[in-house]
């Protein structure tokens, strides 16, 4: 038995030493002449020569590889995941060694940088520090690296009791403290009556196991509270909770293709007879900030398997980024805070990792960059599925096994539920470092394999997600009780105690309840995948919720009380008057504002973050991301459809937290208005919408934040009621605070991201901003206000000393609008449709000229302020392109529209007071490729 | 008109098999999507199919370098059959992470390694069949054929790549843009015997018209990447 390393190097420059001497450059970093990059290998086992050779020569490529068994020497530093951290390469080498009998006991993977010799250790300590290793999952090594090759063999103590019906309110209240339990006063004071009652202590899994499913992220206890109010005015009224509300609004509306709402894992609506939609946005946030990569990455893991807990199989996903700025200065950057380009950098991958390895495309998004989100980044992940035939399973039934699917369990992730319901500060990276994982999307896309036709087989599906086994059992378990067995669930590693099994949050788990005569054809369908699959335990339908270790009872609790024990909470709420007055901005210059708006980091091109997502995988992404025909355009929304499928569906996006900081009521019914004009903008019928809400706010128990959440919660719930769009699932993330060292906190922007999944009846009929015919007609459809308030004009000029004014007003006549609109578009009249959003109508026209490399000639701009036309934010507005011999036709239909000019084959955009652009000026600063000409 | 049987052979992480299968399907063949597994349990699954393609995804996530795993399983568990296949006339393809696995495995000549760009690139190019190919799955074609990209290790290198063309070798080259600084612009690369070809774009995904991002502009039917699945359901006719 030995010990050996062997380094691989690539025979040509490796790219990575490229990319990181470009990530060191975002970051401001200093950084060695000299890089280079290889991978090591970490392997124990009982190898001879002829072994060596022959793992050498199954793990190298002589082609473009060299790779050595001696240690190397020289000025480098070395990475490996710490034990227990996913590593994907290690399993790897397991299986090759395993397929060409070579006897390997264990294996560690690792990264080396090699600098020259005069590179200075301060310059390579901050390039660690920085860049190269996230201590939260990966241990480095100045020199070589010497990995732990086993985890050494731990004693697991048993369950203990923890004494909680003698303390009084202080001391439980420090015990939530020091266990993170992140339970309220009055929650720790019905436990422990309720212990008082049973005449006996709880144990820690006990404790944990309550903890967990009463958390914010859980148990929605904010969404779920009573609310007292106060007006502006000091008027104070009692509110209901607004998960009611929303729900309300749901039942109000009542459309008929709704089949399941505000139900399990996600939404389901049917458009189609036969064919159903699961849909799904969740939000990983307090994982993002302290591990981009893992965070983003098991984030949409998490989410898919939203999808798949709903029996439908994923078919996409989206995703939402809120980032500090990206050239934010780095000793700016809050202590035990990332720089924002770091963090974006790492959830791009941890995205592009997940969304292209398991196989689904990445089809929408947006990206929004402002400093209150420089400690707080938000990741929001969406995933919709189809399913034929599609029924809700009726189970578990009394009898019915608790099977759990998928990958092993480990330390990874504990607490998350509880972490993600607590403020960060300083010290959250190193304290909450076992609250992330890195994700493995082959595993899940195993999972996937194994489910999806299986559905006859299994009565009841859960994924495991935040609180781990303890949420999914417990949550399948509610009013019909289980007994299992902790002994039985697979780990990664020995040495876990009782409560970290059954809380662990170690990804790609799924579990489900079978009826015994199918367990047979489970196993078998596993198999020929490769997914383990662990029989644990039993539905018994006693109600009681029993898990237990090696045969001796953990948890012993009532499912009534687990579920239904929680008192509830009473919110006091602070509602504020927003400034609501029409207020327009002086004249600007157009030239060097709309170039300045196209480069903005919230409106730039895409292009360069979307290349790294496959959105053409599955060949249905007839609505991309990126369009034009140069494909350096942004699209309006998703549209899917199979090759051979004469309907599809697309996937709108609205947001927009500028606004939520001036009026969360408006803001939330604007985004709700543009996540329906994005999907009406591609060709979806305004009759066949659906809506999900995911809610990022700060601290709900400051009374002005509550208040924030209700007026949003007002705002796009009397939206959904106009346009006659139900929402079907959402998710709040609240508590996305930060605690600097200075001892302030500091919030997010309310930030509302609404998603509408429509149906698309022709998808021959679709529409894109792409401009087709010179000597057509440019039209507005909707009305401009003068809306300037959390504007994009106001982040590019300078209005600190003009009033505010108002964020965009709700309009009423949208809803009609919009289906006269997509009468049009179903009619073939209209050749080009884009929806106007930040930065307003110059914007939108410019990037139908980008898509189109054409030009326009604008006569009239529809308003008479020449500011307020080109760069109000109002909503519910679209740009058409026509045929003139169309124009009566699409006016009598739409009504209020306004003739802005023609499109012209003569590459500029000229105004109506003769100022020209180039195209060429605008693709350039809308992609930042070159320059524009002076 | 007779539908040859195809195989779309998979591994742990393949995901471009419905694709594959719906261009196989499209193109009048009856496909089926099998794993390593199936194929060694039942050999003639693979014995009895005239064209077998490697579908397109991350086989064991790319672990220790994209198609190495898979190749491995392939060589180790199918090596014979596989062969056998190729020998007697089958069709084989490997696109995408199919064509690493094929290169890995020893059956096309050269190696992928990570693109010039460093990253992974989504996009769409278009590739020029060579006139001196020995490919059947790209004899006839002259057009341009259009197809998404989708890879991280897509650059094909290999040390002597002026013989390999001499060869007759080369049967794709991308054209106007090479994204991923693969030597000579090559896009695909066959066998000497022209039925075993591997590329990195992705035909499967452009079946119909529609699919192309600038449809409408563009010539139809021409340019589908559909045309090398129709190639090879011909041949597999005789």
């Amino acid at each position: 038995m030995q010990d050996l390393r062997l380094t691989i190097r690539s025979a040509s420059p490796d790219p990575r030493a490229e990319a990181l001497r470009r990530s060191a450059g975002h970051l401001g970093l200093e950084c060695p002449d000299e890089i280079r990059v290889a991978d090591v290998i970490h392997i124990r086992g009982g190898l001879n020569d002829t072994d060596r050779t022959r793992l050498e020569e199954a793990l190298v490529d002589a082609n473009t590889q060299h790779a050595s068994w001696d240690p190397p020497v020289g000025n480098a530093i070395e990475i490996c995941p710490l034990p227990g951290v996913t590593d994907p390469a290690a399993e790897a080498i397991l299986h090759v060694a395993r397929t060409i009998d070579v006897p390997v006991d264990a294996a560690v993977s690792g990264r080396r940088y090699e600098f020259g010799p005069d590179a200075e250790p301060t310059v390579i300590t901050a390039l660690v520090d920085r860049l190269l290793a996230n201590p939260v999952v990966e241990a480095h090594w100045y020199g070589n690296a010497s990995p732990p090759l086993e985890i050494p063999e731990a004693v697991v103590p048993p369950a203990s009791t923890v004494a909680v019906t003698t303390l009084s309110d202080g001391e439980l209240g420090e015990l939530s403290r020091q266990r993170g339990l992140a339970l309220d006063p009055a929650e720790l004071s019905t436990i422990a009556q309720h212990f008082a009652d049973l005449g006996r202590e709880p144990t820690d899994v006990e404790l944990e196991t309550l903890a967990q499913t009463w958390s914010e992220h859980c148990a929605h206890k904010t969404f779920r509270a009573t609310i007292e109010a106060a007006d502006a005015d000091g008027t104070v009224r009692e509110f209901a909770p607004l998960l009611e509300t929303l729900r309300r609004c749901t039942d109000e509306i009542s459309a008929p293709f709704v089949r399941s709402a505000f139900v399990g894992n996600a939404g389901v609506i049917e458009f189609e007879r036969g064919t159903t939609i699961a849909l799904k946005a969740e939000t990983h946030n307090h994982p993002s900030a302290i591990e981009p990569f893992g965070g983003a990455n098991t984030g949409v893991g998490g989410v898919i398997r939203d999808v798949l807990g709903m029996a439908h199989k994923p078919i996409a996903v989206t995703d939402i980024l809120c980032f500090g700025p990206s050239d934010m200065p780095l000793d700016h950057v809050p202590e035990g805070a990332l720089h924002p380009s770091r963090i974006a950098d790492g959830v791009v991958d941890g995205i592009a990792d997940y969304g292209n390895k398991i196989g689904l495309p990445t089809v929408a998004g947006a990206v929004f960059h402002h400093p209150a989100y420089t400690t707080n980044p938000l990741v929001f992940a969406g995933c919709i599925g189809t399913a034929d035939n599609w029924r809700q399973h009726d189970g578990p039934h009394p009898g019915d096994r608790v099977v759990v699917l998928g990958g092993r369990t480990g330390r990874d992730g504990i607490r998350g539920a509880t972490f993600s319901s607590l403020t960060m500060d300083a010290s959250t990276g190193s304290v909450a470092g076992a609250s992330v994982q890195i994700g493995d999307p082959i595993t899940e896309k195993l999972l996937i394999d194994a489910l999806i036709g299986a559905e006859h087989l299994y009565s009841a599906i859960t994924d495991c997600g935040a609180g781990g086994l303890s949420s999914a059992v417990g949550e399948m378990a509610e009013g019909i009780g289980a007994d299992v067995e902790l002994a039985m669930v697979p780990l990664k590693y020995p040495g876990l105690e009782p409560w970290e099994i059954w809380l662990s949050e170690a990804q790609e788990r799924m579990v489900i309840a079978v009826p015994p005569a199918s367990i047979d054809a489970i196993e078998q369908r596993c198999a020929r995948h490769g997914v383990e699959v662990t029989d644990i335990g039993v539905f018994t339908g006693d109600g009681r919720l029993v898990v237990r270790h090696d045969g001796h009872p953990v948890v012993d609790l009532d499912t009534g009380f687990l579920h239904d024990g929680r008192p509830r909470r009473h919110m006091a709420a602070e509602i504020r008057r927003p400034e609501r007055t029409p207020t327009g901005r002086p004249a600007v210059a157009i030239v060097p504002t709309l170039l300045a708006l196209l480069a903005h980091p919230n409106i730039n091109s895409r292009e360069r973050l979307l290349r790294r997502y496959d959105h053409e995988i599955g060949g249905a992404t007839l609505g991309r991301p990126i369009i034009g025909v140069e494909r350096d355009a942004p699209g309006d929304a998703a549209l899917l459809a199979g090759p051979l499928e004469a309907s599809g569906i697309a996937i709108g996006i609205g947001a927009n937290p500028f606004h939520g900081l001036h009026d969360p009521e408006w803001m939330a019914w604007s985004v709700v208005d543009e996540a329906i004009r994005n999907v009406v903008a591609v060709g979806a019928d305004p009759n066949k919408i659906a809506l999900l809400d995911n809610f990022s706010f700060g601290d709900p128990r400051r009374p002005v934040t509550m208040g924030d959440l209700i007026a949003s919660v007002d705002g796009c719930t009397r939206a959904a009621v106009a346009f006659g769009a139900p929402f079907v699932s959402g998710k709040d993330s609240l508590n996305n605070e930060y605690t600097g060292p200075d001892g302030e906190r500091h919030a997010v922007p309310p930030t509302l991201v609404i998603t509408a999944v429509a149906h698309v009846p022709d998808v021959d009929r679709r529409t894109t901003p792409t401009l087709t015919t010179p000597g057509n007609l440019l039209v507005m459809t909707g009305t401009t206000g003068i809306h300037f308030a959390g504007s994009h004009l106001d982040e590019v000029v300078d209005s600190a000393d003009v009033a505010t004014g108002s964020v965009p007003e709700p309009d009423a006549d949208a809803p009609r609008r919009y289906r006269s609109l997509h009468r049009c578009i179903r009619a073939g009249l209209i050749k080009a449709c884009h929806d106007i959003a930040e930065g307003g109508l110059a914007v939108a026209v410019a990037e139908m000229c980008i898509a189109g490399r054409l030009g326009v000639a604008l006569t009239d701009l529809g308003h008479q302020d020449t500011t307020t036309a080109l760069f109000s934010e109002s909503c519910g507005r679209h740009v058409i392109e026509l045929s003139p011999a169309d124009l009566d036709h699409v006016r009598a239909e739409i009504g209020s529209l306004t003739v802005l000019g023609t499109v012209s084959d003569d590459d500029t955009m000229t105004f109506p007071d003769g100022t020209t652009i180039a195209v060429a000026d605008l693709v350039a600063a809308h992609t930042g490729r070159h320059k524009a000409a002076p | 008109m007779r539908r040859p049987c195809a195989v779309v052979i998979a591994g742990p992480g393949t995901n471009r098999d419905p694709d594959t299968e719906a261009a196989l399907e499209l193109a009048g063949s009856e496909p089926r999507t099998c794993l390593v597994g199936d194929l060694t349990a039942d050999p003639a699954l693979l014995s009895s199919a005239t064209i077998a393609v490697v579908a397109g995804g991350f086989s064991y996530g790319d672990a220790l370098g994209a198609g190495r795993l898979l190749a491995l399983d392939l060589e180790i568990a199918l090596g014979e059959h596989l062969a056998v296949f190729v020998e007697r006339g089958g069709l084989l393809l490997g696109i995408c992470n199919g064509f690493q696995v094929l290169t890995r495995a020893g059956l096309l000549p050269g190696s992928l390694t990570h693109n010039d760009g460093g990253h992974f690139i989504c996009d769409w190019v278009e590739l020029a069949p060579t006139t001196n190919s020995v490919s059947i799955w790209t004899a006839g074609i002259t057009d341009v054929i259009h197809a998404p990209i989708a890879h991280g290790e897509g650059r094909w290198v290999h040390p002597d790549p002026q013989a390999i063309a001499a060869g007759g070798q080369v049967a794709l080259r991308y054209h106007g843009c090479n994204p991923n600084g693969s030597v000579d612009d090559v896009a695909g690369v066959c066998d000497a015997t022209g039925r075993v070809l591997g590329l990195m774009p992705h035909p499967e995904n452009h079946i119909v018209d529609r699919q192309h991002p600038n449809a409408g502009r563009i010539e139809p039917m021409t340019h589908l990447g559909l045309r090398l699945f129709q190639n090879a359901v011909e041949y597999a006719r005789g």
